[in-house]
């Protein structure tokens, strides 16, 4: 199989994960499209792993080996992730990505729990700095 | 031991008891008075060894190199002639007296351990300056006595006066250490050496060029320590420390140790002729001013400070007149009168419970309460007014003789202007000393009105001493003043017949003026009530003089003067007594001329701090945090704004990177 076919499968998969990190709005959903972008990089090295060994008298395959070692990173990631998403949900009774915007410098007007929010939290990073 | 080895061992003592003090001072306080009296007594036998080693016979030196310094080389040297070994004997005499007498004096007082250490600390340096031969080694025991007098003048910080007085004492002395250094310098410069034995070689063979500029800044450190005219102001408001370090640093040591520096570089001072006008006009004006002032003052220690500068300018007026004999001598002899009466100063101030002498005039039979206090302190005044045979007498007349002396036409050593201004400053000072020695006298033993209190016996450490110091106030003089030319150049220090009678004259009549007006003005004590006594009289000494001190401007409204219509003083100094309370207002002209000034520049920099270089450093500031502000805006808190432009940047670095490599 030409290199051109999973190539292209894989800027596909890229692409379409990196528009779901960028547009969607629920975090489950953007670990989700996170996950495709992983595997479209687990792709291409899987491929070109084997293009590139083809011709080699001996090789070690690592690009294969290095697809064992994301695939684990990965699951690991996402355990973690769903972890994080879950507490934010059970606290703040949503996963909006749009509306956890806690570390802005630059508040939203039709949004005053928001705006004490920050304020507390300001309030802290001086405390913290003094102490430093 | 050799008398090197003796030397050495007079100042390091007091300095190992002031090191053994402040380090044990609150561990061990069983040991802070045997550290305070012994190694100064021991000082003072091995002073005397030395003293008669040493005998009046050739000067015992030695030196070692301390610093190389590439140019004029520091030396640790001893040079100890007549004048160093009986100098050294009387200080050593003094601070034993006063360190006995302040372990009674401030029996009670919690800083009593840091008090006697700096009182050792003093000591030691004064025996440094005193048998020092290399200036710049005199110079460090110089500095170190007037750091130790400013601790102790502060005693009672407590005290706004004793905190005003320390810092006014330490500045106002700075202010004439700093020409002196400079002065040292010169000297040192046109002499090669700071070794006292070459420098006086220098001058003997003419090899001084600058001598006169050279005299005058030497000139000023000495007025500053000595309490000269015109930095003189210091020494009256230093009475605030504590009556002991009067005694022992205000009056009898440290103030004469300008005096003593004089005495023994005279012939730096002698090689210029304006220099030793100077002085002359110096200790006159020091001499009339200071004896005038002390007839006005209300408090019985600045009295006797006024008469301590007055005294010192009789010395400064010796030494005008090329007589170090005549000065030394009168040195020795204040030394011990003027302790004495500072000491007996201290016991009254604790038996009357004020040391104003307008309430003392008010009591009866204070003299009863002190039989101690009150004939040592008679024999000390006699001494003082320079009445026969008392040692006063003697040594004054010493200084009027080697006076007159000159103005008779022997003037190889002195000017005969600077005879002239002497002799006569010196005899008008001689009817006024008498006059307020009289008049303390009376105001404070002859009171009459009610009873003075009575606080009991006062402690033995503080009336033995008195008697000890009587003895060489009664008849130092009369015995000494033969033996003495041995000692000092061999000049001839026996009184003249001329200025004797002349001298103890003017005496006699300030006394007798003074006494008739006393009869005159007495009567009306009874009419004017005044009265300003201590809160605690059953407390220690020192308690009673702090608070005697800090209530007299409460009470009078002045520090130095009480509204008293009964005084003698006001009768005799008629429109003049008011002025001479306040010094001749010699402060004022200060506040005026420097202080002034100084405050008003003080407050322009202020503002130009404030005002303008901090404008440029909040300005230099603005840029950078309207810069923040501006990237501040970027900061969403949206995760996916910061992914989108993370992948925007990413773009436009791979398209860089793309044209870059294919040279599009």
């Amino acid at each position: 199989m030409h290199l051109a076919y999973p190539a292209v499968l894989s800027a596909l998969l890229f692409c379409t994960g990196l528009y779901g990190v960028l547009a969607r709005r629920n975090a489950i959903l953007v670990l989700m499209s996170v996950e495709l972008m992983l595997n479209a990089v687990n792709l291409n090295l899987v491929a070109f792993d084997v293009w590139l060994s083809r011709t080699a008298e001996e090789t070690l395959h690592s690009g294969q080996a290095l697809t064992l070692f994301t695939i684990a990173i990965a699951a690991a990631e996402i355990g973690i992730g769903l972890a994080i998403v879950l507490a934010v949900h059970r606290n703040r009774g949503t996963a909006d990505i749009d509306k956890l915007r806690d570390t802005s410098e630059w508040h939203d007007p039709d949004n005053p729990d928001h705006h004490a929010r920050t304020a507390g939290q300001s309030d802290e990073a001086q405390k913290a700095e003094a102490t430093a | 031991m050799t008398t090197t080895t003796l030397a050495v061992l007079v100042p390091l003592l007091p300095f190992l008891g002031a090191v053994a003090g402040l380090l044990l001072g609150r561990t061990a306080p069983g040991f802070v008075r045997p550290l305070a009296v012994l190694p100064t007594l021991t000082s003072l036998v091995l002073a005397a060894l030395v003293a008669v080693r040493q005998g009046g016979g050739a000067a015992v030196d030695s030196a070692t190199e301390l610093t190389p310094t590439g140019s004029v080389p520091i030396e640790l040297a001893l040079h100890i002639d007549g004048f160093a070994a009986l100098v050294a004997v009387l200080v050593g005499l003094v601070a034993s007296c006063v360190q006995i007498y302040s372990t009674g004096y401030l029996r009670d007082d919690s800083r009593y351990p840091s008090y006697a250490a700096l009182v050792s600390l003093f000591t030691s340096a004064m025996f440094l300056v005193v048998y020092s031969g290399d200036l710049i080694v005199l110079l460090v025991g110089w500095e170190v006595m007037g750091i130790c007098s400013y601790f102790l003048v502060g005693h009672y910080w407590e005290t706004p006066e004793a905190r005003a007085a320390s810092l006014k004492a330490f500045l106002v002395t700075k202010l004439g250490d700093v020409p002196f250094l400079i002065g040292l310098f010169a000297l040192a410069t046109d002499a090669g050496s700071f070794r006292i034995t070459r420098i006086l070689g220098t001058v003997a063979s003419g090899g001084l060029d600058h001598p006169t500029l050279i005299a005058l800044l030497l000139l000023a450190g000495v007025a500053g320590k000595s309490a000269q005219f015109p930095l003189h102001t210091w020494l009256p408001d230093a009475m605030a420390g504590p009556t002991p370090v009067s005694a022992l640093i205000h009056a009898a040591t440290m103030v004469a140790a300008g005096v003593y520096f004089i005495a023994r570089l005279l012939p730096v001072f002698e090689a210029s002729q304006a220099a030793m006008v100077v002085l002359a006009v110096m200790a006159a004006v020091t001499m009339t001013g200071s004896a005038l002032a002390a007839l006005a003052q209300d408090d019985i220690k600045r009295v006797l400070a006024y008469s301590t500068i007055g005294q010192l300018g009789y010395m400064t007026g010796a030494l005008a007149v090329g007589d170090r004999g005549a000065a030394v001598f009168h040195l020795l002899s204040h030394g011990a009168f003027k302790a004495l009466l500072f000491l007996a100063a201290g016991v009254i101030i604790h038996a009357a419970g004020t040391n104003s002498l307008a309430a003392m005039s008010r009591m009866r039979n204070l003299r009863d309460r002190v039989p101690d206090a009150y004939w040592t302190m008679t024999v000390a005044l006699l001494a003082l007014a320079a009445i026969p045979p008392f040692s006063g007498f003697f040594s004054k007349e010493a200084v009027l003789g080697v006076a007159e002396h000159v103005v008779t036409g022997h003037t190889e050593h002195a000017p005969a202007a600077a005879g002239w201004i002497v002799l006569v400053a010196g005899l008008v000072a001689a009817v006024l000393t008498a006059a307020y020695a009289m008049r303390l006298w009376l105001l404070a033993f002859r009171g009459r009105g009610i009873e003075a209190p009575d606080h009991g016996r006062q402690p033995l450490t503080m009336t033995v001493v008195l008697w000890v110091l009587a003895i060489p106030s009664l008849a130092l003089g009369g015995f000494a003043f033969r033996l003495l030319p041995d000692w000092f150049d061999g000049r001839q220090l026996s009184p003249t017949l001329t200025t004797s009678v002349l001298g103890t004259g003017v005496a006699l009549v300030g006394g007798i003026v003074t006494y008739a007006a006393w009869r005159h003005t007495t009567a009306l004590t009874a009419r004017v009530p005044l009265g300003a006594v201590a809160a605690h009289p059953e407390a220690d000494a020192a308690q009673v003089e702090a608070e005697a001190i800090a209530t007299h401007e409460p009470a009078y409204g002045d520090i130095a003067y009480a509204p008293d219509p009964a005084d003698p003083g006001r009768l005799l100094l008629g429109p003049l007594h008011r002025h001479a309370a306040a010094g001749f207002h010699l402060d004022a002209v200060y506040t005026t001329l420097f202080v002034r000034p100084v405050q008003a520049g003080a407050s322009l920099v202020r503002f130009l701090d404030r005002e303008v270089v901090e404008t440029y450093v909040r300005g230099a500031g603005a840029l950078p945090r309207w810069l923040g502000a501006a990237v501040r805006r970027a900061q969403t808190g949206n995760v996916q704004t910061y992914v989108s432009a993370l992948l925007a940047g990413t773009v436009v670095l791979a398209v860089a990177v793309v044209l870059a490599a294919t040279g599009a």
